[in-house]
Order: structure tokens, then C-alpha cells, then sequence
């Protein structure tokens, strides 16, 4: 253990990552009790202002400030990632295991369908689903959480095959374990960390995809802050207070290198032989 | 090679029947009642009647499935219930431009990923390959419509040289309407080509240490000629296969570029169906994009076969 956390202290793209991604988790966790000013509250006369020590990187076209609505948006974009990555694992994963442990014609239709699930961007389901339930923050959550699904569940499935042609997996079932105690003993822990690893880059991909939708309007709905509609805001104003259309950018690119950089970190750890192929 | 193509052609009209039930269970069967979506909850009891005999959803739900293939099969993709013109003048006045800015983007793509991801391979670990990697982590990171805002901000607000948006026109001239859509397809292209130089750059990698390329080099054949010749020949097929995904991408992407820069194109389009709630018309706009995705993909496989003749042996 002690030598596993030298080799991650060790590891450059490993601990850039966990900074970034742990300046992410702050921002959110200390804009639940503090921010600078009231990101909700309007003051039409406050517009627009430059950056000041009152307001660090100035205010927007409502007079609100800058800083403290990009804490807030923080919290958005972890719960849209925690939630879609849930939902996507969840069933991803089952669906997976399933097809590892069946085989046949249920692998088979599972992974048919995770090929055709792949073929619809995340931006376009997303787009199918507010137009019948209208724009808002769960649907958009759904469209990328439905997205993931055939991630999980093809990962899940090649490497969960993987496992099942191990001995040991021979050797209980030899012993008469049936099928689901195989998966829920032997193959489920022997994934996790792989799952964990995509999971992390899924997460990334879940906050751009979030930022995307919010900046059409379809996503997160005003007035809770979030990085996508921020910018959306701004672009109105760029000819005259362009730095607005800046920071939200900043904190969106900043957040998903954080956790792809995590994640590769994560992987070369876990797996070192992985590292050299790639 | 005959069987091959059968079996991969019956998948793709297999995929594309699934395609069209899913999108019409999701936009027909989901709603309930179309009518009452298109004309909102306070619409009267006979105006929900009177649509409901126009769109004709007083049919059973399979007749009017058939109804909308059928359609689709001769060209007729219906009325588009807010513009009351054909759905299917709306959507090719709009192709006009979502086609030609996929394509530049893709090619931009294309030539970026393999410039880049090839010289970073042939230049293992020395500082051109390691700035390369670095900056195509960065590039993965950005999102592309926040790319698109910056490049606003550089060459519209700062240096004047285009305008931050709007298509004059293909009527307008050639130059200035490809003008319009150089800074579009560059923001599509970037994020696409950071994630595709990565794949390239790996899978040249992979085979560069293959016994064929060490016995090319042997046999005195340059460094250059096996890289150019050997190496990307066989790399391409992972190559391929993510560009065929990110096709799908770059048109999901379009959606949103095309927002920030105001173009009329299909992503627009789309928006404007889903504000006036134009059913019809995010029907079968939804799967003309699926139709391209999935015809894209299918002719990918199809490109395993010309690049390695081998794989039609096997069967993939």
C-alpha cells in the first residue's frame, strides 16, 4: 500500500489531476455554506462592473457576482456528473455482467442495442427528451445518464468475459457456485477498478455534455447557476465585457482536465502494463 | 465478400428500423396526446380534433408508423405543422450548409489527428511528441462551443476579420460564404482532432513494433518510406474506426456551433421546431441525423475491407 501511494505521489499527470479535482470538490463544498456575494440576488446598478477586491472577477448583465455564481455552478456540474455516472453504471454495469455471464443470444441483443445507443450523441437524446418534457436540469441528466449506459455495458461485459475464463472462476464453479454468486463474488470485484477508471473520464465527458446543453437552454434552467448558461449570458455581452465569456470556460476546461488527467493517473496505476502499450 | 456485405447490409437496415420505432415511440406514443403537445393545455377541445384529423392520429398507432416510412421511402416527409410548407424544403434549405460544414470539419479533423498524431510517433518521447500530447490533453478538456466563443471574441472582436456570425449565402459567393464558415469548422475540428491524434498517435506506436516494420528496415527501406508506407497503412484501421464515431459526434456537434455563430443550418432548425413544439418536423429531422451516423458507421466497415483485405477472410 505504502508503495502504491509513493508511486502516486510520484505521478505527474496522477496528482495534477487530484488537485484539480479536489479545488473542484472545494468550490462546491464551500459555496453550500459561503460564497462572496448572493448569486441569486440581482442588482440591476451592480452591472456589468469590472473587477474589483468587492467583486474579484467583476459582476454580470444582472449585477450578480461572478465569483460567487461560479462556486454555485461548481455544485451543478457534480451533481449532473455524480447522477448521469450513476445511472449509466448502474444499469450499464448489470447489463454487462449479464451478457459476460449468459452469453448467447442475450449478450448478443444486449450489445446490439448498446450499438445502437452509441450511434445517438448524448446531445441528441437530449434534444429528443425536452422535446416532450420540456428543457430542465433531470432531463438532461437522463439524456447523458442514457448515454452512458453502453459505455458501462460494453466495458463491463468484454472484461467481465475476461474473468469468467480464469481458473479460479473454473475452480468455483466447480465447487457448484451458480452463475449470479460467480458475478456478485469473482467477476464484480475483479472490474471494479477499470469501471472506476472510465467512470472518472465519463464524468468529464457528463460535465461538457451538461455545459452543452445548458448553453442552448436546455439544460439547467435560470436562475440556478450553472457554467453552460453563464456563457450563454455572456456571449450576449462580447463585444463590450468579453472576460465574462472567459471564467466559466475556464472552470469548465479546468474541471474536465482535472478528472481525464485523474483518470489516466488512475489507470496507470492499477495497471502498469496498460501504461507501456499506450 | 458477397455474404459479408449481405449480412452487414441487413444489420444496417435493421439498425435503422430500430432507429425509427424508438424515435417514434419517443415522440408519438410517449406524449400521449401529440395534439395537446403541439397546442399546449389550454387548447379547446375542437381545435385538438381538428389537428388531430390533419396529423391523422385518430389512426392506429402502426398504421401511422407505416404511414411515416412509407413516406420517408418516396421522398415524403409531411407537412411541417408551424411553417406549413413541406418538412422536407425546410430540411434541405438547411442541409445546404450543415453538409458542407460537417465535411470541412472532418477533413480539417482528419488532416490535423494524422499530421500531429504521426509526427508525435515518429518523435517517441522527445519534446515535439510530449507538447503534442500535452496540448491534446488540453484540447480534450475545452468545450467546442466555448472554443467557438473564444475565437469570436480573437477574430471578430479583437482583430475585426470576420463577423461573429451569420451566413451570407452561397448566392453571396463562393469565397465569402466558406469565410463564414472557416471559424465554425475549426471549433468543431479541434476538439475531434486532440481526441483522434491521440488514437493515431498510439496506433502508429503499436505497429511500428511489429516484426514487418524492423525487417522493412533491415532490408535498407528508409525510415520515412516505411513510416508513410508501411506503418499508416496498417494503423488506420483504429484510426477509422473512431473517425466513423466521431462523426456522430461532429453532428451533435454542429447543433450547438451553429447556435453560437447563428447559422442556418439543421441544428437550428431543430431548435426552432422545438420551441413552436413542430413535431413533424423534429421527427424526421432527428432521423435524417440518425440515418447519417448510422450510414457513416456502416460505410466505415465497409472501409476495414478496402484498407485490410484480410479482415473479409475472417469475417468480422
Amino acid at each position: 500500500m505504502s508503495d502504491w501511494i509513493a508511486r502516486a505521489v510520484r505521478h505527474r499527470s496522477f496528482m495534477i489531476g487530484g488537485v484539480l479535482t479536489f479545488v473542484l470538490l472545494l468550490m462546491a463544498a464551500v459555496s453550500l455554506f459561503w460564497t462572496p456575494h448572493n448569486p441569486y440576488r440581482l442588482n440591476i446598478r451592480m452591472r456589468l462592473k469590472p473587477p474589483s477586491w468587492d467583486y474579484l472577477l467583476g459582476t454580470d448583465a444582472f449585477g450578480r457576482d461572478v465569483v460567487s455564481q461560479l462556486m454555485v455552478g461548481a455544485q451543478n456540474s457534480i451533481v449532473v456528473g455524480v447522477v448521469a455516472v450513476a445511472i449509466g453504471l448502474s444499469i450499464g454495469v448489470s447489463l454487462g455482467l449479464i451478457g459476460a455471464a449468459r452469453r448467447g443470444w442475450i449478450e448478443e441483443l444486449i450489445m446490439r442495442f448498446s450499438d445502437f445507443t452509441l450511434a445517438f450523441p448524448a446531445v441528441l437524446s437530449a434534444i429528443l427528451l425536452t422535446a416532450i418534457f420540456g428543457p430542465g436540469s433531470l432531463n438532461s441528466i437522463v439524456a447523458i445518464g442514457i448515454y452512458n449506459i453502453p459505455v458501462f455495458a460494453r466495458l463491463a461485459r468484454a472484461s467481465g468475459n475476461a474473468i469468467w475464463s480464469r481458473d479460479f472462476v473454473t475452480a468455483s464453479r466447480a465447487c457448484g457456485k451458480g452463475g449470479f454468486r460467480i458475478t456478485v463474488e469473482h467477476v464484480l470485484p475483479n472490474i471494479v477498478p477499470i469501471i472506476v477508471v472510465q467512470a472518472t473520464i465519463q464524468f468529464a465527458i457528463a460535465i461538457l455534455a451538461e455545459a452543452a446543453l445548458s448553453y442552448l437552454g436546455l439544460g439547467t434552467q435560470p436562475p440556478t447557476p450553472s457554467w453552460g448558461r453563464m456563457l450563454n449570458e455572456a456571449q450576449t455581452h462580447v463585444f463590450t465585457t468579453p472576460a465574462l465569456a472567459v471564467y466559466p470556460g475556464i472552470a469548465i476546461a479546468l474541471s474536465v482536465l482535472g478528472l481525464n488527467l485523474l483518470g489516466d493517473g488512475l489507470r496507470d496505476l492499477i495497471d502498469p502494463k496498460l501504461a507501456r502499450q499506450r | 465478400m458477397s455474404l459479408f456485405l449481405a449480412k452487414r447490409f441487413a444489420t444496417l437496415i435493421g439498425t435503422l428500423l430500430f432507429t425509427s420505432i424508438v424515435i417514434f415511440i419517443v415522440l408519438e406514443i410517449l406524449p400521449g396526446d401529440p395534439a395537446l403537445l403541439i397546442l399546449g393545455i389550454d387548447a379547446q377541445p375542437g381545435q385538438l380534433e381538428v389537428l388531430r384529423q390533419q396529423l391523422g392520429l385518430n389512426d392506429p398507432a402502426w398504421t401511422r408508423y407505416w404511414h411515416w416510412i412509407g413516406g420517408l421511402m418516396t421522398g415524403d416527409f409531411g407537412i411541417s405543422y408551424a411553417y406549413k410548407v413541406p418538412v422536407w424544403e425546410l430540411i434541405a434549405e438547411r442541409l445546404q450548409l450543415t453538409i458542407p460544414l460537417a465535411f470541412i470539419s472532418m477533413a480539417l479533423t482528419a488532416f490535423l489527428a494524422l499530421v500531429l498524431g504521426v509526427y508525435a510517433a515518429a518523435n517517441h518521447n522527445k519534446t515535439g511528441d510530449v507538447a503534442i500530447m500535452a496540448t491534446s490533453q488540453v484540447g480534450i478538456s475545452i468545450p467546442s462551443f466555448w472554443f467557438a466563443i473564444l475565437l469570436i471574441l480573437l477574430f471578430a472582436v479583437h482583430l475585426g476579420w470576420v463577423s461573429a456570425g451569420g451566413f451570407p449565402g452561397w448566392g453571396e459567393g463562393l469565397g465569402r460564404a466558406l469565410a463564414s464558415l472557416i471559424l465554425p469548422a475549426i471549433s468543431l475540428a479541434i476538439v475531434q482532432a486532440a481526441i483522434l491524434a491521440r488514437i493515431t498517435r498510439s496506433s502508429v506506436l503499436e505497429v511500428m513494433r511489429e516484426d514487418f516494420v524492423r525487417t522493412a528496415r533491415a532490408k535498407g527501406v528508409s525510415k520515412r518510406a516505411v513510416l508513410w508506407g508501411h506503418v499508416l497503412r496498417n494503423a488506420m484501421i483504429p484510426v477509422i474506426t473512431v473517425m466513423g464515431m466521431q462523426f456522430g459526434n461532429l453532428i451533435a456537434g454542429t447543433i450547438v456551433i451553429e447556435q453560437v455563430f447563428t447559422l442556418p443550418g439543421l441544428g437550428r432548425l431543430m431548435f426552432q421546431a422545438i420551441n413552436q413544439r413542430d413535431l413533424e418536423l423534429i421527427k424526421n429531422v432527428v432521423m435524417l441525423l440518425a440515418v447519417f451516423v448510422i450510414t457513416i458507421n456502416f460505410i466505415v466497415d465497409m472501409l476495414y475491407v478496402v484498407i485490410d483485405p484480410r479482415l473479409k477472410v475472417h469475417d468480422v
